[in-house]
């Protein structure tokens, strides 16, 4: 029988591979920017699975504290993400990652 | 730090400072240029006075640097490093004279200057290394000062030049590395000592220090162009006089014939050496090397490339007698070292003079040089007739140590070989001195630059090849004062 | 207890915020940071070879939810490195950005340069000095920002995709990274590195972690064949930036997957993870020289010599992994690090000098500046000697430590590697060199130079003094790594 936390820890997984697919698949930037919000969420619920002590005992309140350390810093990764991807939208006039072109260096 | 133990460094500090500041000069400082330079060359040339005096005193020079643990930085002064010493820092003091002469017009005189100072440096490290991360720290310094005298003069030729000799030397390089690091793998940390180290290790296990004593020979054999591993040295002939002197007689060359001595006597043991059968077959290549050198060299029209081919047989003079197992060789070889050094260099500046005064560069166009250049030419003769061994130049003397050497080992064929090999240097020698002296001039010179005054050509380009010639003769009338030097060195190898 | 430790990181982080408010003064600001930052980097230095290794505990908290610092030997020499190469990137900074107003563009770019740089000072050291594998998901995070925001500092076509590229690689080995944390904790209930060290063995959840984060780190640290993105970020940004990125921000990740490989992960010393992790690193060698043999322009050639190099790292994973205790394997791949941080910063450094002279930087143009930019090309030439591991000099050192290493055990196959790579190394340098050297071919181009203000010369050659003198360095380095080698146990 599989416990709750394993169900967790398995969900996170999974969130953390379909992320993981799209940043991947995906040529357009804020698909890639998603994805990786997936795959943060994925690692984040794979870490509160490790607070799990039992369904007697009070989980255990450091993988908590971590994983909002954790989204503070996804925070700060998406704005940044999403600042550069407007500005590839505005010098190259699309939101793609397209091959280099040969300019100046 | 006290005299004892920073006067091998000071040696080395003395070429190595002027170096460096040399390259922070505008060009036109000649002044300064040429002070520095004769200064560190002079200042040189007493610290190895003394460093000779106190050796006959019994006193041990030695710096020790830490570098890594079991490895240290160690210079030290032993009869065989002032052997090589005293003959690079004699030859360097003529040859910047002479470069000074020859280059003081040309561009990047600094940097030339500079690096020019840093493979005396090198030079003088590789003599008094200690040990062999020393030797090997050194041994490659060499070669990376030297690339950029090779290509000085910044053609496509000279380029192609020092990329060959780069390919060279840097594979060579890299063997001596990986030699020296399982060498010390094997039998940890050792350094050089009269009469070698390694006896009773190096017989317990034949295979591998036999394989680790090709790979030395290799290492070391690519700068003192051994068959087959010469092929850059006619390439790099590219480069101006001053720096062929310098790669055939002070430096490179004779860094790589050092190496292959200093690993037989003092790391191996010339006796062990024997018992692993190494010497056989070294003993072979250099014999190959002393004729296929001189055969080359015949066909060469251009006089610097025929110089070029005759350094690759020379050179392995020296490795012939460390090959012959005998006291008698041995001497003969260490002898060559400073001869062909002599001779070498006194070839050179002739080369040289003749392409910076007449624009000669092909021994074609030397008809009639003789009137023309008479003492330049006469030096040149000097040289050229102690490498084919006419007595009495210095030549002379090492052929007459090295044949009987070779019958004292009982190596009989190779008196043969130096017969050979002494007809070979007679047919590519003896049309050049013809033609300079018994020949009408055919044509006019080539290119005729005026130096003004006198003299057949500038000062500075003129006494530097009268000295050494005079000393090529003086070797040969006078032999003993070498001679004693050497034997002492050859004494201790074989007692131990 | 000392309060230098916390300092180290709150002075440049300091200076960032002053450095963005008061954007006239941002160069002063960061000038004061950086000397302040050096003269820290040097007092620990005084304070740990006096007293041994330090562990520190901000503001009393203690694990698991305050923050531990901890300086012991490989900490200190990876904090002095980036203090003495930040120091020169300072300078060189200087005569980079100029003296622009902050409302021209120059000047808002010279403004972002000195806080973000600041910024990417103080997360190094923090990453260095962590003592928990949590923190080190932070610190990590910080840096790879940082550096992402530097990257795009020049906001071309070009750039800003290479910087996307970068962040998308940082973002996504961080998180795999993260990922492995959460399984160390799930399996030994700990975050701190000194505590881990003494409960990891062979589990299936160390497995898991290992993977993840070695994955996730090697891809930070462009490792082949994970390095696809590293070229483009490296070469097309701001000299000062290339510097910083290939010289320090690639070693803060490899860092990190020394640590866990020595204090944590060796328990996997035995499995295929190392062999693999070594293999890679071959392959980076070979491929990534072989790439910069290819390559036609300047900062392309550093940028794949850089991949190149880091290979170099990775070969002796699988043998420090089972020596823990032997500083000389170790010192082998700090010396490495050492030497190419400071050769690396020294290349890029004159590539920026070439690149302002020429306003280009094709292998093709290069002919004869060894005449007019002699200092800038002999502080290139120097830097080519230690990547070529020529004596003496850095590189040379650290590949005696670890050919040492590899023929001492028997190892052929990696000698040969390191050896080849040396030589395919020198195949690249002279390449560029040759032309150095050479005739123009067009003088009119070498009389029509734009100036290079002397302190970018300068900087860039005291860089390669650098790389060359670490080659008698080597018995301090190790001296220094001796310092807490793994002493410094659990505060918590």
């Amino acid at each position: 029988m599989i416990g709750s936390a394993v169900l967790y820890a398995l969900g996170g997984v999974a969130l953390f591979g379909m992320g993981l697919y799209a940043l991947l698949a995906y040529p357009n930037l804020l698909r890639k920017i998603l994805g990786m919000n997936v795959m943060g969420t994925g690692a984040f619920t794979i870490l509160i699975a490790a607070a799990y002590r039992g369904s007697d005992a009070a989980p255990d309140p450091v993988p908590h504290a971590l994983v909002i350390t954790g989204i503070v810093v996804s925070v700060c990764a998406t704005g940044l993400a999403l600042s550069l991807a407007v500005r590839i939208q505005a010098v190259t006039g699309a939101a793609y990652l397209t091959p280099d072109e040969e300019d100046a260096p | 730090m006290t005299w004892e133990n920073s006067l091998p460094l000071l040696i080395v500090l003395t070429s190595l400072i002027p170096g460096a500041i040399i390259f922070f000069l505008r060009e036109a400082a000649h002044g300064v240029r040429t002070v520095l330079n004769l200064v560190g060359a002079f200042s040189k040339l007493v610290l190895i006075a003394i460093m000779i005096g106190g050796l006959q005193a019994g006193v041990t020079y030695e710096t020790r640097l830490p570098l890594l643990p079991n490895f240290d930085l160690v210079l030290r002064s032993d009869s065989l490093s002032v052997l090589f010493v005293i003959l690079s820092a004699s030859l360097w003091l003529v040859t910047t004279i002479y470069a000074i002469g020859y280059l003081e017009e040309s561009p990047n005189r600094s940097r030339f200057f500079g690096f020019f100072s840093l493979c005396v440096s090198a030079t003088m490290g590789i003599a008094l290394a200690g040990n062999l991360i020393t030797l090997l720290i050194f041994y490659e310094f060499l070669t990376i000062c030297t690339y950029p005298l090779v290509v000085h003069r910044g053609t496509e030729k000279a380029l192609r030049g020092g990329r060959t000799y780069l390919v060279y030397t840097l594979i060579g390089g890299v063997l001596l590395l990986v030699a020296v690091i399982w060498l010390h793998a094997v039998v940890g940390a050792v350094e050089f000592m009269d009469g070698g180290v390694l006896n009773g290790v190096a017989q317990s296990q034949p295979a591998l220090f036999s394989l680790l004593y090709v790979m030395f020979v290799a290492a070391f054999g690519v700068k003192a162009a051994l068959v087959p591993l010469h092929g850059w040295l006619p390439r790099a002939m590219v480069a101006p006089a001053p720096v062929s002197a310098l790669l055939h007689a002070v430096a490179v060359v004779k860094a790589g014939a050092f190496g292959i001595v200093r690993i037989t006597y003092d790391l191996y043991g010339i006796a062990v050496a024997n018992q692993l059968g190494v010497l056989t077959p070294l003993l072979l290549i250099t014999c190959l090397t002393i004729v296929v050198g001189s055969l080359f060299a015949i066909f060469q029209d251009d006089l610097k490339k025929r110089l070029a081919y005759s350094t690759v047989s020379q050179v392995s003079y020296i490795i012939l007698g460390v090959a012959l197992f005998g006291p008698i060789g041995s001497i003969g070889g260490l002898l060559h070292l400073v001869h062909q050094g002599v001779m070498k260099i006194t070839l050179f500046f002739g080369a040289g003079n003749l392409a910076e005064t007449l624009g000669i560069h092909k021994v074609s166009e030397m008809d009639g040089v003789g009137r023309r250049m008479p003492l330049t030419m006469a030096a040149f003769t000097v040289g050229a007739l102690g490498m084919i061994g006419v007595p009495p130049t210095a030549g002379f003397i090492s052929k007459w140590y090295l044949g009987s050497g070779a019958l004292a080992a009982n190596e009989s064929w190779v008196i043969g070989v130096l017969v050979l090999s002494s007809l070979l240097n007679a047919a590519y020698f003896l049309p050049i001195l013809y033609r300079a002296w018994f020949k009408e001039q055919q044509a006019p010179w080539p290119e005729e630059h005026d130096f003004g005054g006198r003299l057949e050509t500038h000062w500075t380009l003129l006494m530097p090849p009268v000295v050494t010639g005079l000393f090529a003769l003086l070797l040969g009338i006078v032999p003993y004062i070498l001679r004693s030097l050497v034997e002492v060195i050859i004494l201790k190898e074989y007692i131990g | 207890m000392t309060t230098v430790l916390p300092l180290i990181i709150v002075v440049p982080i300091l200076a960032a915020v002053g450095a963005f408010v008061l954007p006239r003064w941002s160069f002063p600001v960061a000038l004061v940071g950086s000397l302040a930052t050096v003269g820290l980097a040097v007092a620990l230095a005084i304070e740990a070879t006096a007293t041994g290794a330090v562990r520190h505990t901000i503001g009393g908290w203690r694990a698991p939810l305050g923050i531990d610092l901890v300086l012991d030997g490989l900490a200190l020499v990876m904090v002095l490195l980036t203090a003495l190469i930040g120091l020169a990137i300072t300078l060189y900074g200087r005569g980079y950005f100029g003296r622009a107003a902050p409302e021209t563009e120059k000047g808002r770019q010279a403004v972002y340069f000195w806080a973000l740089w600041m910024f990417l000072w103080a997360a190094l050291n923090a990453l260095f000095l962590s003592g928990d594998v949590f923190n080190l998901y932070v610190t990590l995070e910080l840096l790879g920002f940082s550096a992402v925001a530097l990257t795009a500092l020049a906001d071309k076509p070009n750039v800003l995709k290479a910087a996307m590229r970068y962040l998308i690689v940082s973002l996504s080995g961080s998180l795999m990274y993260l990922t492995g944390v959460a399984f160390l904790y799930g399996g030994f209930g700990v975050l701190d590195i000194a505590q881990l060290s003494s409960l990891t063995r062979e589990t299936p959840a160390l497995a898991v972690a290992a993977a993840l984060m070695t994955a996730g780190l090697a891809m930070k640290t462009a490792l082949f064949p994970l390095h696809f993105w590293l070229p483009p970020a490296h070469a097309n940004a701001a000299a000062p930036v290339s510097a910083l990125l290939s010289a320090l921000v690639v070693k803060g990740s490899f860092y990190i997957l020394l640590r866990l490989w020595l204090e944590v992960l060796y328990p996997l010393a035995g499995t295929f993870v190392p062999q693999v992790i070594s293999l890679l690193g071959v392959g980076a060698i070979v491929w990534g020289s072989l790439q910069a043999i290819r390559q036609t322009r300047l900062k392309l050639l550093i940028a794949y010599s850089t991949v190149a190099q880091l290979g170099y790292l990775f070969v002796l994973i699988p043998i420090l992994a089972l020596e823990r205790d032997n500083t000389l394997v170790l010192g082998g791949v700090i010396c490495f690090v050492l030497a190419h941080a400071s050769a690396k910063a020294a290349a890029f450094l004159s590539a920026g000098n070439i690149l302002q002279a020429l306003n280009d930087d094709k292998l093709s143009k290069l002919d004869g500046l060894m005449r007019a930019l002699p200092l800038t090309v002999t502080a290139f030439g120097l830097a080519g000697l230690s990547l070529v591991a020529l004596p003496p000099s850095g590189g040379f050192v650290a590949k005696w430590l670890m050919l040492d290493v590899a023929i001492s055990r028997g190892y052929w196959g990696l000698t040969v590697v390191i050896v080849g790579g040396g030589l395919l190394a020198a195949v690249y340098v002279m390449r560029v060199m040759g032309r150095l050297f050479k005739q123009a071919a067009q003088p009119e181009v070498l009389s029509a130079l734009k100036p290079v203000p002397r302190v970018m010369e300068f900087s860039a050659f005291g860089l390669a003094l650098l790389a060359i003198g670490l080659g008698f360095a080597g018995v301090y380095v190790l001296r220094l790594l001796e310092i807490g080698a793994r002493a410094v146990a659990g505060g918590g």
